[in-house]
């Protein structure tokens, strides 16, 4: 079957010949009506639609986002607080990129809707601070909304006032994590809260309730305030709603950006016919299908098993190319959609060196708080660094997945996951690889090798 | 603290932004490292004592966000991306170009003190890799040869006056 | 904090263990109160919870119900109510108990845990255990014998941070064995308020650091030294001088003001080397002043009275006893008592000032507090002269009127517990004219012009007890023998009681209490050994309506602020 058409609505104008990040120019394509319409609307049924629509967040969780705000506490008599992620620092992702440099306005709109529905007064975007272009551009649109009434202290003459502020990172990838950019915020070291019972919904920014969107969600929920929840759920497949920017790196023909339902495609039709399949004379290998922190699918592995279609359960046998590109379908060949980053490996690739470049990653990005991840995701990286340039044993293998299973589960945040998945799945997956590396270096390496570590 | 009027009214609007003065730490720190090149012992105990917390406060700060340099560095900083999808695509050979190009380490000042070259963490262009940044430019798709090109560049740059923003 | 515990109890159930407990009592504690020990390093009990160390991982579970009808779902295998544990294990220290809460310490899962944490955190540990002050009472010692995996599988090279920093005057610093628990950072800023450390760095990099130019030299700074698990965080004093478990503990009372402090005394074979504090929840929590613990360093002062000498003579005890009941009863004596004896020795200090007639006089000594341990009055046992009716108000105006009294000749001879009576006030002149028999521990302007002089002990060389700003009764016990020369001040007083023909009293604290309790209305209820480790509140009624000197500190508020302006000297 072929591949469905990209389906552009968060995307829509990015790339546009003409298009530019002024207000004139997303006035003149609609922009700020939707914002207009909800204005007019009771905050509530806007947190309705959002919650009948199923919108999962983009962010990398992929957690219900009705659900999150409906565990905002509303009752506590603190201001509420709305903070944007654009901190995208994910492996492999690179979509809030696009919206940010050249739709900032539709990002915008879609904050302050969520403003307005959950009662915000002040929302701090978080990005980034390699993205210093990003970071004017979206000061300059705020300035440009707010001299329109459309951010500030009286919006569209309602009464209703809602002060938005860019806040730029400095290069830590834990500020990523809604309590360490809270922390980060807040002036202090970025380090993760534990939960509970600092969960952001009920002590976030300064220890008020606290609502932590991922860009791309923001934007979703402009289109769901315009369509409406149940329009919006239509889209896509069940429990995976509305449509998703996949990015999709590495080694293909046509790596980049790309829009579609979600679930609507599978990690086949992506690679093959949207991306041009592998580079010539090579082979897929394995593919990395929700950002770095996501478990690996090895090319030539099978999925079998029985799912929900409508009613009925149905039996699965997939092969990595028949998996649809959705959280559950997913989650359930045993990795995640996550941030939608798509990493394709061909097989100049040495596994055991990928997993070295991603150990350093993580060892360098852990912020230390925690044992578990703090010793144990440099353990790995120097493990996976002696193996490539020093001395490999064949028991390294079983040792870098016994260190990082004494990560997962036992931390302060997500990041003993995100440490521990990809090593955990490499082994797994690519054993023989890791078994067979002190011999394999001995030999001439592979025609193009990169180097990775 | 000798900086330029125009940082210190950006800094006095940045801390009217947050209910909690602390909180402006960050933007204070960006916007003096624009200013001098660098976080400096004075600049750390100039900007604690602006925020009413304690310089240790600003110090944790300055040695946990790798963007945060205690020195100057060369007049061009070169970023070239490490992670996984830019390394596949030939990230390190991106790397190594520029390094010889100048004749310099990594994290150092180059010889003719022109640039710093660093190898950072993901930069979130990745369909695009191997990606660098030069000061704050993205440059896309630099691989070995796009990277000596870019080198040229910068040493003529070099001849004409400082054009940092 | 998180919470701080209210008076509801919860019942949670620990390893198959009912316990009740206040509300807001995280699991910890819980586990406490039935025995079970969950072990934990960055969690303390008078510090905010931070959760980093992941050691007293447990594992959680509440009874399972039916979530259509709430009906408790019964597992037949046991007749008892099922209940579903969590997947993920939590920590202890942030799970507050809650009606129905299951906790399990020893399961596979938790076993693992610990192994797991265990080998994490010794993974770039040096091996310093041979040199480290730390051994014997090292957490990581303890819990890696008692949870840990007991091997190592680490090949790697280890990570090297600095050693042997000098972090402030009395606290040294060795990175490298730190396991970033920040025990010592919320100390800092918590409790001494003095926010001066901090990590910098990141991931396994990060390391504990003092703001270059800065030191951590606040008169708090060695109870970070106390509360570091392991030994990255050491006493200049301290280091390298005993192995702890050569050391046998006393407990003691910090003498620098009425806050009494509880503390512990570590000494070998007659030397003391360390003193720490002791907790005790009502008076000092875990912590103590820095100033208070070299105290211990007076035993061996350069000036400590080392013979009874009667004018300037050496002499026999006895002699010397005879001596001064024969100056002091010519008349016209005078009774120096001081706010620095225990209540025992006051006690038969105004013994001796009734079988004299004579007046008693108590020294003052009043300073700034500093709002968390150490009080304005830097007397430890004023209230204890007041309870035992040596003194009946509050010392005031130095020794002014004693030495108007010399000046006319209504007072020509003094006895002196302990105070010097020069540096207390009296001008040279009147210290010449009259006849001094001093009792006290070191040489000075009193001794040196005293015809009868009897060396006593330090607080750590007996027994007694002092009442603190709390009106709290507390013990100290002798810790190491005293110097040679030195008699017990209570012996010494009991003797003079006797020579200037009071009544014979005993000297040893055991049998004094007897006669203590009987004569002394606020003590009546107790004896020496009754008295609990934490101490015992007597009611200060009595004295309520004195301008006591003391603002507030832990654990104590003054309760009359307008008695204390109107009396203010």
């Amino acid at each position: 079957m072929p591949a469905p058409d990209q389906h552009r609505i968060i995307f829509r104008h990015v790339d546009e010949p003409g298009y530019s990040t002024d207000l004139a120019c997303y006035l003149r394509n609609g922009g700020y009506e939707v914002l207009r319409r909800a204005v007019k609307r009771r905050p509530e049924e806007l947190i309705d639609e959002v919650k009948k629509s199923g919108l999962r967040g983009r962010g990398g969780a992929g957690f219900p986002c009705g659900v999150k705000w409906t565990l905002v506490d509303r009752k506590s008599g603190k201001p509420i607080y709305l903070v944007v992620n654009a901190d995208e620092s994910e492996p492999g992702t690179f979509k809030d990129r696009y919206i940010i440099h050249q739709d900032p306005h539709q990002l915008i709109e879609g904050s302050m809707i969520t403003c307005f529905a959950n009662k915000v007064e002040r929302a701090y975007v978080y990005i980034r601070g390699e993205f210093p272009e990003g970071a004017r551009i979206l000061e300059k649109a705020i300035a440009e909304a707010r001299a329109a009434n459309l951010v500030g202290p009286n919006i569209l003459g309602t009464g209703y006032g809602c002060e938005m502020y860019v806040h730029r990172g400095a290069g830590a990838y834990i500020c990523g994590e809604e309590t360490g950019l809270i922390e980060s915020l807040e002036g202090k070291r970025p380090y993760p809260r534990i939960k509970p019972p600092y969960f952001p919904a009920v002590l976030g920014l300064y220890q008020c309730p606290t609502i932590v969107n991922n860009v791309e969600t923001l934007c979703h929920v402009k289109h769901i305030a315009d369509m409406g929840g149940e329009a919006f759920s239509k889209i896509g497949t069940p429990n995976n709603t509305g449509t998703r920017i996949y990015c999709v790196s590495g080694h293909v023909q046509r790596p980049g950006y790309y829009e579609f339902d979600v679930g609507r495609l599978t990690m086949g039709q992506l690679l093959y016919e949207v991306c041009g399949g592998p580079l010539p004379g090579r082979k897929f290998k394995a593919v990395i299908p929700g950002g770095s922190s996501a478990k690996v699918l090895r090319f030539g592995e099978r999925f079998k098993g029985k799912r929900k279609v409508g009613a009925e359960m149905v039996e699965y046998d997939w092969g990595v190319e028949d998996v649809p590109m959705d959280f559950d379908s997913l989650g359930m060949v045993g990795s995640m959609g996550g941030s939608g980053g798509v990493i394709v490996m061909d097989d100049s690739v040495s596994m055991v060196e990928a997993l070295g470049n991603i150990n350093a990653f993580y060892s360098h990005e852990s912020c230390g708080q925690c044992t578990p991840c703090r010793e144990g995701s440099l353990w790995m990286k120097k493990i996976t660094a002696r193996m490539v340039h020093g001395d490999a044993r064949a028991e390294d293998g079983a040792l870098l997945k016994s260190v990082a299973d004494q990560i997962a589960g036992r931390t302060i945040c997500a990041f003993g996951e995100a440490c521990a998945w990809p090593t955990q799945s490499f082994v797994a997956k690519f054993g023989d690889e890791f078994k067979a590396y002190a011999q394999a270096r001995k030999e001439p390496g592979a025609e193009g090798a990169p180097e990775l570590v | 603290m000798n900086l330029k009027p125009e940082t210190v009214s950006r800094i006095d609007e940045a801390v009217t932004r947050y209910p909690v003065r602390r909180s402006a730490v960050l933007p204070l720190m960006h916007l003096v490292q624009e200013d001098i090149g660098f976080i400096s012992d004075e600049a750390i105990e100039w900007i604690a004592s602006r925020l009413g917390i304690e310089p240790i406060n600003v110090y944790e700060l300055v040695s946990f966000y790798p963007m945060f340099r205690r020195k100057p560095i060369g007049r061009r900083h070169i970023k070239v991306c490490r992670t996984l999808s830019c390394a596949i695509m030939g990230g390190y050979r991106t790397c190594a170009e520029f390094q010889k190009a100048f004749g310099t380490k990594l994290g150092e000042v180059s010889p003719d003190g022109e640039v710093t070259v660093e190898f950072v963490e993901c930069l979130a262009s990745c369909g695009t890799a191997p990606v660098v940044m030069i000061d704050e430019e993205l440059h896309e798709k630099v691989d070995a040869a796009k990277a000596r090109a870019l080198c040229e560049r910068i040493k003529a740059e070099a001849g004409a006056p400082a054009g940092k923003p | 904090m998180i919470q701080p515990a209210t008076t509801d109890l919860i019942t949670v159930h620990i390893d198959g263990k009912e316990v009740s407990v206040p509300k807001g009592t995280n699991m910890i504690e819980a586990a406490r109160r039935v025995g079970i020990d969950v072990p934990h390093y960055c969690y303390h009990s008078k510090l905010s919870v931070v959760g980093n160390c992941r050691m007293c991982l447990v594992e959680t579970g509440m009874p399972a119900v039916d979530p259509a009808t709430k009906a408790p779902i019964i597992d037949p295998a046991t007749g008892r109510q099922r209940v579903n544990w969590m997947p993920r294990p939590a920590i202890a220290c942030a799970t507050n108990a809650m009606p129905g809460l299951h906790v399990r310490t020893t399961s596979p899962l938790v076993k693992e845990c610990r192994e797991g944490v265990m080998e994490f955190l010794l993974v770039n540990h040096p091996l310093d255990c041979p040199i480290c002050d730390q051994a014997g009472e090292c957490k990581l010692q303890e819990q890696s014998a008692g949870y840990g995996r007991g091997y190592s599988r680490y090949i790697e090279q280890k990570n090297v941070k600095p050693k042997r920093t000098l972090l402030g005057p009395r606290v040294m610093l060795d990175d490298e064995r730190c396991i970033l628990c920040s025990r010592c950072i919320r100390f800092c800023k918590e409790i001494a308020k003095d926010d001066v450390l901090g990590f910098t760095d990141r991931g396994s990099y990060t390391t504990l650091t003092c703001y270059p130019g800065r030191r951590l030299k606040n008169n708090y700074s060695l109870n970070t030294v106390d509360i570091c698990p392991v030994g990255a965080l050491t006493s200049t004093d301290f280091r390298f001088k005993m192995r702890v478990w050569f050391l046998k503990q006393t407990a003691s009372i910090d003498t620098e003001s009425s806050v009494g402090a509880n503390t512990r005394v570590w000494s070998r074979e007659g030397t003391v080397y360390r003193i720490t504090p002791r907790q005790n929840d009502g008076v000092n929590d875990t912590w103590m002043p820095d100033s208070g613990r070299v105290l211990y360093k007076a035993i061996r002062g350069e000036g400590r009275l080392e013979s009874v000498r009667v004018n300037g003579t050496e002499s026999a005890l006895d002699f010397a006893v005879k001596a001064a009941a024969e100056l002091l009863t010519k008349g016209g004596a005078a009774v120096v008592g001081s706010g620095r004896s225990s209540v025992e020795e006051q006690f038969l200090t105004r013994r001796l000032a009734a079988a004299l007639k004579a007046r008693a006089w108590l020294v003052s000594r009043v300073g700034e507090g500093d709002g968390l341990l150490i009080s304005a009055d830097r007397n430890p046992n004023v209230r204890g002269a007041l309870v035992t009716g040596l003194i009946d108000a509050l010392p005031s105006g130095g020794l002014d009127s004693l030495g108007a009294l010399i000046d006319s000749g209504g007072v020509t001879s003094v006895v002196s517990v302990g105070e010097d009576l020069a540096a207390a006030g009296l001008s040279a002149s009147q210290l010449a004219k009259v006849s001094v028999v001093y009792l006290g521990t070191d040489a000075n302007a009193t001794s040196a012009a005293a015809k009868v002089v009897v060396p006593t002990l330090t607080v750590f060389e007996k027994h007694g007890t002092f009442i603190n700003q709390q009106f709290r009764i507390q013990r100290f016990a002798r810790a190491v023998p005293g110097v040679a020369g030195a008699t017990d001040d209570l012996v010494v007083l009991a003797r003079l009681v006797g020579a200037v023909g009071g009544p014979i009293l005993g000297a040893d604290v055991g049998t004094l209490w007897s006669a203590i309790a009987a004569e002394v209305p606020a003590l009546a209820t107790m004896s020496y050994s009754s008295i609990p480790d934490t101490g015992l509140l007597i009611d200060g009624a009595p004295w309520a309506g004195l301008a006591f000197a003391e603002g507030p500190t832990l654990h104590y508020t003054p309760a009359a602020p307008a008695a204390k302006e109107a009396a203010r000297v």
